[in-house]
């Protein structure tokens, strides 16, 4: 396999590769546009961080309340992508593995959190949750409170990352080899074995990719934890607020550092899922 | 192998009755709680109180302007995102050169930027005290808190959508196709139009429409552009807010099921382009000739690994 790719590939290079037209006008298009709307913008950010001193930054990126909006953050999005790495395969698992009536409803149902907007998400998951919602009214009596503290904002984002795993695993396991686990079988191994030792090692990279994306865009989301968070300040205050509270308070220069700050972690994020979709690739077998 | 192998390998490769249905029934109560459940609130909260509330709360003059300043912002930010998109996919799916994989990191550089920060980079750009702020004052023209802030928010959030979708989809099909219609005399364009659109087809609506979505339904980063002016630059997730800050519940969820709907309706046109895409892929698979040179091929190379 491997050599054989490896010999098809300055095959396709040599190939007379600018025969289409068009390379130089859409390039630089491309290039232009990028700069105006995301480039440009970005860098104003980070030229502004630059003319703080680092002691300013610091305090303005380390105070007690940002510290503690980190926390919440961090935490709160590794608690709802790890839920998700579970659900998610077992979703993407059942859709692909299993027929059974209203399949292809539930599987177009899956993208609803990237279709709903967030801020709907919100006030619909506040209103399910709240102590007198069809939800909350059950775990009221139990005195557990889901709504306005973190356990709201875990809820909220496990909404809107649930999409990512489904739909990174599900294409993998679609494409899985069954020849693979007719073997495993017929040498013997139980279903649990052949899962364990042959189908996880190979959906592996995907949960990971899928994982990182939905804890990615946890720690960016606003619009569907707002609603549900309560927001009290060193509780349930998540960073994107902490950044909107210290506008309202015109302090630009502290909104700019703690969102330097927040850029930095998802420019390091998106770096960490593109290995890994890189990885994946080179895990299934496919051409770079 | 004898037949009972055969069974045996069949059965191997799936689990006991009951394992199915619990599994199944496991991920469709989760399905169920996390996804449905909030959908039907929407609708049950914006009807709560009888279809005539709900009529006047879409009626308000308010709720008007942000449905149509909703719309200008989709139909400026779309187009916009959609030639960036061919552009963008022409030339990294089409073509080899030096930083492509740096270029394809950037482009979708704004998925993973919090939305809210989003919103900031613009105030800090065109804000009172940003870099063209004193600049813009002089001439009289606003950008934040106006609507073209909202506009640029929009489509800085939406950015990558559509190339996104359309880079793997050209990347797969390959060059071949346009290669033997510039060979046979066609003109870029007509290559464009005639070869590479008909193909993309399916995975373009399909960007279009989620790009849509995304536009109409943006909220964190237009909440820090917007200021919030009732009437004049409230979005329709916006209005939605501010309603339901004002403890207006049953109008903020009418405002909000219109969303709801327009999230449905993103579904639907999806999975249809989604069919639609399958099984065009599969009626090429049945007929295509080279399809049948490639089958063998690729079991001598597996044999031979």
């Amino acid at each position: 396999m491997l050599t054989s790719s490896a010999a098809a590939a300055p095959a396709k290079r040599r190939a007379p590769a600018r025969v289409l037209p068009g390379f130089k006008i859409t390039l630089g298009y491309t290039l232009m546009y990028l700069c105006l709307i995301v480039l440009i913008p970005l860098s104003a950010l980070v030229f502004k961080t630059f003319t703080l001193t680092w002691d300013e930054f610091w305090a303005a990126v380390t105070g007690p309340r940002v510290m503690a909006s980190y926390r919440l953050t961090f935490g709160a999005s590794l608690i709802a992508a790890l839920v998700n790495v579970v659900f998610g395969l077992l979703v993407a698992w059942v859709l692909v593995r299993y027929q059974f009536f209203g399949k292809k409803l539930v599987d177009a149902l899956v993208d609803l959190p990237f279709a709903l907007p967030t801020a709907v998400a919100g006030i619909s998951l506040t209103a399910l949750l709240a102590g007198n919602g069809w939800v909350g009214q059950y775990f009221e009596p139990m005195g557990i409170q889901l709504a306005f503290n973190p356990n709201g904002i875990v809820i909220a984002l496990i909404f809107s990352g649930s999409p990512f795993l489904v739909r990174t695993v599900q294409p993998v396991l679609e494409d899985a080899e069954k020849e693979l686990e007719e073997a495993a079988s017929c040498l013997g191994a139980s279903r649990w074995q052949t899962f364990k030792h042959i189908i996880f090692p190979s959906i592996a990279p995907a949960l990971l990719t899928g994982f990182a994306m939905a804890f990615a865009r946890a720690i960016g989301e606003y619009g569907s934890v707002i609603f549900i968070a309560g927001n009290m300040p060193m509780i349930s205050e998540i960073t994107p607020l902490i950044i909107i509270g210290k506008l309202e308070q015109y302090d630009y220069a502290g909104a700019t550092a703690v969102a330097t700050v927040m850029l930095v972690i998802s420019f390091i994020l998106l770096l960490i899922i593109n290995g890994l979709q890189a990885w994946q690739r080179r895990h299934s077998g496919a051409p770079v | 192998m004898s037949s009972q192998m055969i069974r045996r390998a069949e059965a191997g490769t799936t689990e006991a009755a009951w394992v199915r249905y619990t599994l199944i029934g496991i991920s469709l109560v989760f399905l169920f709680l996390f996804l449905v459940l909030p959908l039907a609130a929407v609708f049950a909260e914006a009807l709560r109180k009888g279809f005539d509330a709900y009529w006047e709360a879409l009626k308000e003059p308010d709720a008007w302007s942000a449905i149509w300043l909703t719309l200008i912002t989709a139909l400026i930010a779309v187009p916009l995102n959609l030639v960036f998109g061919i552009a963008a996919a022409w030339c990294i799916a089409k073509y080899e050169f030096k930083g492509k994989s740096v270029l394809t990191t950037l482009v979708d550089l704004p998925f993973s930027v919090s939305p809210v920060v989003a919103g900031l980079v613009y105030v800090l750009m065109f804000g009172a005290q940003g870099w063209f702020g004193p600049w813009l004052q002089e001439h009289d023209i606003k950008i934040i808190f106006a609507v073209p802030g909202i506009v640029l928010a929009t489509v800085f959030v939406t950015f990558p959508f559509i190339a996104r979708e359309l880079i793997p989809l050209m990347q797969a099909q390959g060059n071949e196709e346009e290669q033997a219609a510039i060979v046979l005399g066609a003109t870029g364009w007509q290559t464009f139009w005639y070869v590479t659109l008909p193909n993309i087809k399916w995975g373009l609506i399909y960007g279009v429409i989620l790009c849509n979505a995304r536009a109409m339904g943006e909220f964190g980063a237009v909440s820090v552009v917007s200021g919030h002016i009732r009437g004049q630059t409230n979005t329709m997730p916006l209005h939605v807010e501010i309603l339901y800050n004002e403890y207006q519940s049953v109008a903020a969820f009418a405002v909000a099921s219109l969303l709801a709907l327009l999230a449905l309706v993103t579904l639907v046109i999806k999975s249809v382009a989604e069919w639609r895409h399958e099984r065009e892929m599969k009626a090429i698979g049945d007929f295509s000739p080279e399809n049948v040179k490639a089958a063998p091929l690729d079991l001598s190379l597996k044999a031979a690994s």
